[in-house]
């Protein structure tokens, strides 16, 4: 390839019709990113073409990997030529079915315990790589989104449901954004070195995103409590884990709910002694409905857990 | 029965890989340098997607139990059986009873030790790949340590072929510098002209943080084309709204010290990605050690296939030579 192509920057891509930027990663994998930024438009886009490619079947994917305004396909060129493969896809892009119009999926209840004391031990060991020396992460990320104390955050956070729109990073991981409007949406930066440690089960926010931390170890979102429950069992031997060994793939809709210490113990036993049962129901999430009436639709969203 | 008497400094399970859970979160693992673990298989006559031990700078020392097959592929090491050197890319017998070790890399990273049947170990989601992050794969999940015990299995494709040697033409040869054909794409857009330029025409060092992850290059920094950062993508001009990386994938955080992504990669995140190493260059980059040096070189997608198809007529060109040679 000639230099002036690279300097020119267009030989990279190709431009598909609704506007996403198309490349190959090496000879075995597509990349496809829908928008620079984030949004709820172009993250259920992305699920609904990812969930049409997965659906045609292609010999030679290997892997749809959606994540928040993007995707990546891993191919086996030995079976399909990944520039047909592009052709397919950009056709798909093309068709107005591919509309950001909703998506069917599941609501989970994640009981959280906020403001928790492994939390606070692991945030005041990490203060020097923390952009607060004095505050905790919860703190801090609750002035810097303007409220007026921990407990309005906690309210905020669990007010509306989080859609998992990039599972990364490690199994069980997945990156969640919230089901409110932009103004609405927290917001808070990452450690500034990432922390060595982390608790198993922490719930964390970064960037627009929260996770929930799969098992122990680095990592660089703000601690805001921890899950009483797992987000992943790779050997699938207990009951929330036989169909899949995460609990939150991509479209999946968390809704945190605050507990107490008793509560959170009280499910801690039932985790162990493999005997709790999340509380989950099915959902025709549409994007109309939400734009209509936020609250009122993050309100009828949580109203089919209880 | 092999018993690991000492385990090298890091020494892994691995196979062709664990494809297909990257939508989960989970890279492909495998070996690293998928040719050479190919050729130690095919040498002793197993399939290719048989398991393999992965010595990194330096091998293990193992004590035979029984009577097997073995082939060592891959970095320039000092191999001995009860302290007689042997010949690498070649099939030798061993005994039970009889002691094998992997010497020092004098060139290359990473070696690789085949034995006829394959290294046995339970598969995990389809593969026995070592995968330490998430401590899957392998007899435990991480690298092997001393007193473990190998069992082989049966992951045999042909008959035993003692003796087996591969052509001098066919092996690999590491040395200190070696060249990367890269597809530029991803997020190319987020880096100047001029950046783009210097990554192509300049000379990059291997740095010492290295591993299955990825490595660290040391070489002219980048800079990004200004803009306002869009919503959700962080405020560092290399931060982007988080992403998927592919394998090869090569990201500069903050513009100095680009990270060339390995097998065991973390599957995503927000760093702007370049390009990617074509696959059949993977092989190469397992290979390189501080401080070695490494040039990229831009080829577009139809370069890349035909960079594969050439990596795959060399493989079946091993594997014709071999099938021949077991007819005489």
């Amino acid at each position: 390839m000639d230099l002036t192509a690279i300097r020119g920057g267009s030989s990279a891509y190709t431009m598909l019709p609704d506007g996403s930027r198309a490349s190959f990663g090496g000879d075995e994998y597509v990349f496809v990113e829908l928008d620079e930024a984030m949004s709820l438009h172009a993250t259920l886009r992305v699920q609904s073409i990812a969930a049409r490619i997965g659906a045609l079947g292609l010999p030679g994917v290997v892997d749809i990997a959606p994540a928040n305004s993007s995707y990546l396909i891993r191919l086996d060129p030995d079976q399909v030529d990944p520039r047909r493969a592009l052709t397919t896809i950009t056709a798909l892009h093309a068709d107005g079915r591919t509309t950001a119009s909703g998506i069917r999926t599941e609501i989970l209840d994640v009981p959280v315990l906020y403001d928790d004391p492994w939390s606070l031990e692991v945030c005041m060991r990490s203060r020097d790589g923390h952009q607060s020396a004095t505050e905790t992460d919860i703190q801090f990320t609750a002035r810097i989104n303007g409220f007026a104390s921990v407990d309005e955050l906690v309210a905020a956070h669990s007010s509306a449901p989080f859609i998992v729109t990039f599972p990364c990073f490690k199994p069980g991981n997945a990156e969640s954004y919230q089901l409110v409007p932009r103004e609405r949406q927290i917001q808070a930066p990452k450690y500034l070195t990432p922390r060595t440690e982390t608790p198993a089960r922490a719930v964390a926010h970064g960037g627009a995103f929260t996770v929930i931390y799969p098992s122990s170890g680095v990592g660089g979102y703000q601690l805001l409590g921890r899950s009483a429950i797992p987000v992943v069992d790779l050997g699938q031997t207990t009951r929330e884990f036989r169909r899949s060994p995460v609990l939150t793939p991509i479209s999946t809709l968390l809704q945190f709910r605050p507990v107490d210490r008793e509560e959170y113990d009280d499910v801690r036993r039932l985790v162990d002694a493999d005997q709790y049962v999340v509380r989950r129901a099915p959902v025709e999430f549409s994007l109309s409905d939400f734009e209509a009436d936020p609250v009122g639709y993050a309100r009828s969203l949580r109203g089919l857990l209880s | 029965m092999i018993s690991v008497l000492a385990p090298g400094p890091h020494t892994t399970i691995q196979d062709s890989g664990r494809p297909g859970y990257y939508a989960m979160g989970l890279p492909p693992s495998g070996a690293l340098d998928q040719y050479a673990h190919a050729c130690a298989n095919l040498l002793v006559g197993n399939t290719e997607a048989a398991a393999t031990l992965e010595a990194t700078m330096a091998g293990p020392t193992l004590g035979f139990e029984q009577d097997a097959i073995v082939a060592v592929t891959g970095a320039d090491v000092e191999v001995t059986i009860d302290g007689h050197p042997v010949e690498m890319w070649a099939a030798h017998p061993i005994r039970a009873g009889q002691q094998l070790k992997i010497g020092l890399a004098r060139a290359g990273a990473r070696a690789y030790l085949a034995v006829r049947g394959g290294i046995d170990c339970p598969l995990f989601l389809g593969s026995r790949s070592t995968y330490t992050a998430a401590s899957i794969g392998g007899l435990t999940g991480g690298p092997l340590v001393a007193g473990d015990a190998l069992r082989l299995g049966c992951e045999t494709a042909g008959p035993a072929r003692p003796g087996a040697r591969i052509d001098s033409r066919l092996r690999s040869h590491a040395g200190d510098s070696v060249s990367l054909r890269v597809v530029p794409g991803l997020c190319t857009y987020r880096f100047t002209a001029e950046s783009l330029e210097r990554f192509f025409t300049s000379t990059y060092t291997m740095t010492a943080r290295a591993d299955r992850i990825g490595c660290r290059l040391d070489g002219p920094s980048l800079t990004y084309v200004e803009r306002e950062q869009p919503f959700g993508a962080g405020d560092d001009p290399s931060n982007v709204v988080d992403l998927g990386y592919p394998v090869g994938s090569i990201q500069v955080p903050s513009g100095t010290e680009p990270i060339c992504l390995l097998r065991d990669a973390v599957t995503g995140g927000g760093y702007a990605t370049l390009g990617t190493v074509i696959s059949a260059d993977l092989d190469l980059l397992a290979q390189a050690r501080a401080p070695d040096t490494v040039r990229f070189e831009p080829v577009s997608i139809d370069d890349a296939l035909a960079a594969r198809a050439a990596s795959r007529a060399r493989l079946r060109e091993v594997r014709t030579n071999l099938n021949l040679l077991s007819l005489f």
